[in-house]
């Protein structure tokens, strides 16, 4: 089965496990963060702490600690230390549509290979206080495009941003945007099927028969290759069935967009009758209804704080919809959906302490360790421990707390987003502006009509509430 | 100098009458030009020299050359001749009404509806520039007037939308003017369509290439295994796209991948390794973020010699982004940084309207820190060197195919004129679209229309001189 992983997917985890490590070498090998007030999220808050980095990983975290000589020091005096927030579901740094709507399966397509590091948004959210974010294609087809965890590596090349180890992903959809029911199709065009609820688990349990029997095929191959047949002949490869083949194999997760509680029950009775689980049900707005069903399989809830009321199927939730889960045993966590909301995910999080009556720790949980776990990478980050990720936000209030603003935000030790370089930095950029547009308008020759241009424009990425 | 200038005139319509049949038919009376500097590219420029023209190839080059006793001659006082220019990736002579998606000649049953890669989407790979290529196309003679001897046109439309040939700009018979077929295979990422058939995003169009290449090569070997021994086996199924790629791949033609941004073109090097593929990137204008990069992956690039304008009827006063100002600013830079990394490059007109509006697009990348004999070298030899012909393109030499443009002033100066254009040996007149100075190239225009054979060109230009 691994020979059909492909060459490249081994390549990027090369060389991306290589990068962080180099990086700091060269720069910062150590850096301490000194007299904060340090939310570890599992092992609760310490006072006046000291966090020591080393190679871009948390080397010791306390409050009595000797910070080592020669060590880069952040004084965080008065500002409080959490881990970097984890998005579980976003749609940033995509180049083009973040859907392929052509087919009801698109399982061939990924994230991966039109991830636009340049999207400023990558710098928002890091202004946030996100550091890394599950960015899965749209909800336009009963099983999606793959996904690709990133961290927000501003200033990164494409391949750079990606989360080392990350499991690979992919996003399933039910409901009304499968179903696409209102959208016309182009003239000549054939309306895709399917347009109905039953329609959609429909196309996914088809998939996964064909997967089933493409396993096969292979299985058959793999088989004759190490009884000595060297006739065999392997099978064509098929794009579409592989990323399905690794979900039976359980080697790629399924984050499921999701509402209703009748469609979050069919994907779950499909997935164990393939013998499959799901990873995340993503905006499982009313899981509230069936948290039980949704803990014994095992699969993690992500949702919106208090966000509905958008569409028919979205009418029937409430903003205690977290706690109620988080309370039946189920892994929830909170996501943005949106360039918008993802800077103030720590708000969105505090208001389950409201809704609900989530402890600060479940709180920030919902943002942190929980969608790390969701994601398969609380190895790596998700709380302030020894031997995690060097992901950190700075905040000058409680994060918690609306007046809370992140001052720095680290990635692997290294600190990407600094607000008071941020606010020295927009007179320089605004005097290179103007200078740039001096010098054109100085140098301005007669402008010419401009014919069609065949080289390709970096697409934008449309930003729409159908991806919801 | 009037007398010396209306006797090459004369001169010049009776060898342009010898030629109409093109560069393969009988022979013509040779054409020397004379006492002009010349501009090998191959070599160090000669300021007083001779080249001989016969049969459509140099015969001869230098500071002393014998001239033949039948030979036109051309008094080069004054001028300088260079080697033909080429426009690197164009869709000159292939109209809308030539691309692959309508090649076929016959009505063709409505389409099927696509139902995934297996279906082969905007998918047209074994369409040919060289059998769809149309010398009746407007655009040929601005081009040509302006010194552009070689094109290298390709299909437009869909994702494979067919294969580029290198072709000479003179004359009317396909069979005659090109140089080399299935010269490259362009590729473009754009979604070819509506959102709604496949593929219809940019993830869905590298998906799709990624498949198409995976069958291709699973095809080959299908092929060759059944080929070997076809008894008691399923034959392999007939895809004349996989069967084009096939050809592709096995001759080792360049694919042309689109590439504009610098994070554009790390995908795309990422990509092409993947896949295994000779790549050539074009677009490339912020390419001068990304030279290293390119020179370590050893990709050629065809610089898009459209850079980045402000857009004529947006908002003066629109706030535009820091990142779109620079782009702007840098964007002619980046040939200078291909040259300093070693990186291949040539030049393409990517949409401009004319030769002058090329040339002078040339000359802001000369001004952003390009040599100007680099600039040169990108417009004719390393061109050709990147479609593998620069053996009979290219330069001034001995043996390669007369291409030449003959120009008063410095070519890549800010004045001047291109005074005759020679395709396969063919004399064409230059015009004044190709300068950038004012009234000097304002010259009697009573050609006819644009498919009017260069005999009557030549006929009429020397007639209007009187």
């Amino acid at each position: 089965m691994t020979r059909r992983i492909p060459l490249l997917a081994t390549l990027t985890v090369a060389v991306c496990t290589a990068w962080p490590a180099v990086a700091q070498n060269a720069t910062a090998p150590v850096t301490a963060i000194r007299n904060a007030t340090i939310l570890t999220v599992t092992k609760g808050t310490i006072e006046k702490g000291t966090i020591v980095i080393r190679n871009g990983r948390i080397a010791t975290v306390g409050a009595n600690i000797d910070v080592p000589r020669g060590a880069t020091e952040i004084d965080a005096t008065g500002l409080y230390v959490m881990p970097g927030i984890i998005d579980a579901h976003s749609h940033i740094a995509v180049d083009g549509s973040v859907n392929e709507l052509s087919l009801s399966v698109t399982a061939m397509v990924g994230i991966e290979d039109v991830l636009n590091p340049d999207d400023i948004d990558i710098y928002r959210g890091l202004a946030g206080g996100v550091t890394t974010a599950n960015v899965l294609h749209g909800s336009g087809n009963a099983i999606g495009g793959k996904n690709a965890v990133i961290k927000l590596r501003w200033g990164k090349e494409a391949r750079a941003l990606l989360f080392e180890g990350a499991l690979p992903g992919i996003k399933f959809a039910l409901g009304e945007n499968p179903k696409r029911a209102s959208a016309s199709p182009n003239a000549g065009a054939e309306r895709r099927y399917p347009t109905t609820r039953m329609g959609v688990i429909d196309v996914i349990r088809e998939a996964f028969v064909e997967a089933r029997a493409y396993q096969g095929r292979w299985r058959g191959y793999d088989a004759a290759v190490k009884a000595g047949d060297r006739t065999a002949v392997a099978p064509a490869r098929d794009l579409a069935l592989e990323p399905l083949v690794e979900i039976l194999e359980g080697k790629r997760l399924v984050h499921a967009h999701s509402y209703r509680a009748d469609e979050i029950l069919q994907l779950l009775r499909l997935a164990e009758e393939f013998k499959f689980k799901v990873a995340t049900l993503q905006h499982v707005l009313e899981g509230y209804k069936v948290a039980d069903e949704i803990a014994k399989h095992g699969a993690g809830g992500s949702t919106f704080s208090d966000w509905w009321g958008y569409k028919f199927e979205v009418v029937d939730a409430i903003p205690y919809n977290a706690a109620l889960m988080t309370d039946r045993g189920v892994l929830v966590s909170i996501n943005s959906d949106s360039a918008e909301e993802h800077r103030h995910l720590n708000q969105e999080a505090a208001k389950t302490m409201k809704y609900g009556g989530l402890s600060e720790e479940q709180a920030l949980k919902l943002i942190t360790l929980n969608p790390a776990t969701q994601l398969g990478i609380d190895k790596r980050v998700g709380s302030i421990e020894v031997g995690k990720d060097a992901d950190l936000v700075l905040y000058t209030a409680h994060p918690l707390s609306v007046y809370a603003i992140p001052q720095q935000v680290l990635i692997d030790g290294v600190v990407y987003f600094d607000r008071a370089k941020d606010l020295q930095a927009r007179d320089t950029r605004a005097k290179a502006k103007q200078a740039l547009k001096d010098k054109e308008k100085a140098g301005a020759a007669p402008a010419r009509s401009t014919p069609t241009e065949t080289t390709p424009k970096v697409e934008t990425t449309p930003r729409v509430e159908g991806d919801r | 100098m009037k007398l010396a200038r209306l006797r090459v005139a004369a001169l010049g319509l009776a060898c342009v009458v010898g030629a109409t049949t093109g560069p393969s038919a009988q022979p013509v009376a040779p054409i020397a030009i004379r006492n002009a500097r010349l501009v090998p590219v191959s070599g160090p420029p000669i300021d007083a020299g001779t080249i001989v023209l016969a049969n459509g190839l140099i015969r001869a080059v230098g500071a002393r050359v014998d001239v033949p006793a039948e030979a036109v001659v051309i008094d080069g006082t004054g001028l300088t001749v260079y080697p033909g220019l080429f426009d690197a990736f164009t869709d000159l002579g292939l109209g809308a009404a030539t691309t692959g998606a309508a090649g076929a000649a016959t009505p063709r049953p409505a389409p099927r509806p696509i139902r995934g890669p297996q279906d082969r989407p905007a998918t047209t790979p074994w369409v040919q520039a060289a059998d769809e290529f149309r010398a009746d196309d407007r655009r040929i003679e601005t081009w040509r007037s302006g010194g552009i001897t070689t094109v290298v046109t390709a299909p437009r439309g869909g994702v494979f939308p067919g294969q580029a040939a290198v072709i000479n700009l003179s004359g009317e018979r396909r069979e005659d003017v090109i140089v080399r077929s299935a010269a490259a295979v362009p590729l473009v990422l754009t979604p070819p369509g509506a959102g709604n058939v496949f593929p219809g995003s940019l993830m869905g169009v590298y998906a799709y290439v990624r498949q198409v290449f995976l069958d291709t090569r699973h095809a080959t070997d299908a092929s060759r295994r059944y080929d070997a021994n076809p008894r008691g086996k399923t034959r392999p199924e007939h895809d004349r796209s996989i069967q084009a790629l096939q050809g592709a791949l096995q001759a080792k033609t360049p694919f042309l991948v689109p590439a504009s941004s610098s994070a554009q073109i790390d995908r795309v090097l990422t990509f092409g390794r993947e896949l295994e593929i000779p790549v050539v990137v074009y677009g490339a204008h912020e390419g001068y973020a990304a030279a290293a990069r390119l020179a370590k992956a050893r990709v050629p690039v065809l610089v898009s010699a459209h850079w980045p304008e402000k857009a004529r009827d947006g908002d003066p006063d629109a706030d535009e982004l820091l990142s779109v100002l620079e782009l702007r600013d840098k964007a002619p830079r980046t040939p200078a940084a291909l040259a300093e990394q070693k990186v291949p490059f040539a030049f393409y007109s990517d949409g401009l309207s004319g030769p002058s509006e090329y040339l002078a697009n040339v000359r802001k990348a000369v001004k952003a820190g390009l040599a100007a004999d680099t600039a040169l070298r990108a417009l004719t030899l390393d061109a050709a060197q990147l479609y593998g012909v620069q053996d009979r393109l290219g330069s001034l030499e001995a043996g390669k195919i007369a291409n030449l443009v003959v120009v008063q002033g410095d070519l890549l100066g800010d004045k001047s004129t291109v005074r005759h254009v020679f395709v396969d040996g063919r004399r064409f007149e230059g015009t004044a679209d190709a300068t950038t100075g004012s009234g000097s190239g304002a010259r009697p225009s009573g050609r006819g229309g644009p498919s009017t054979p260069p005999s009557s060109i030549g006929g009429a230009v020397s007639g209007g001189r009187r």
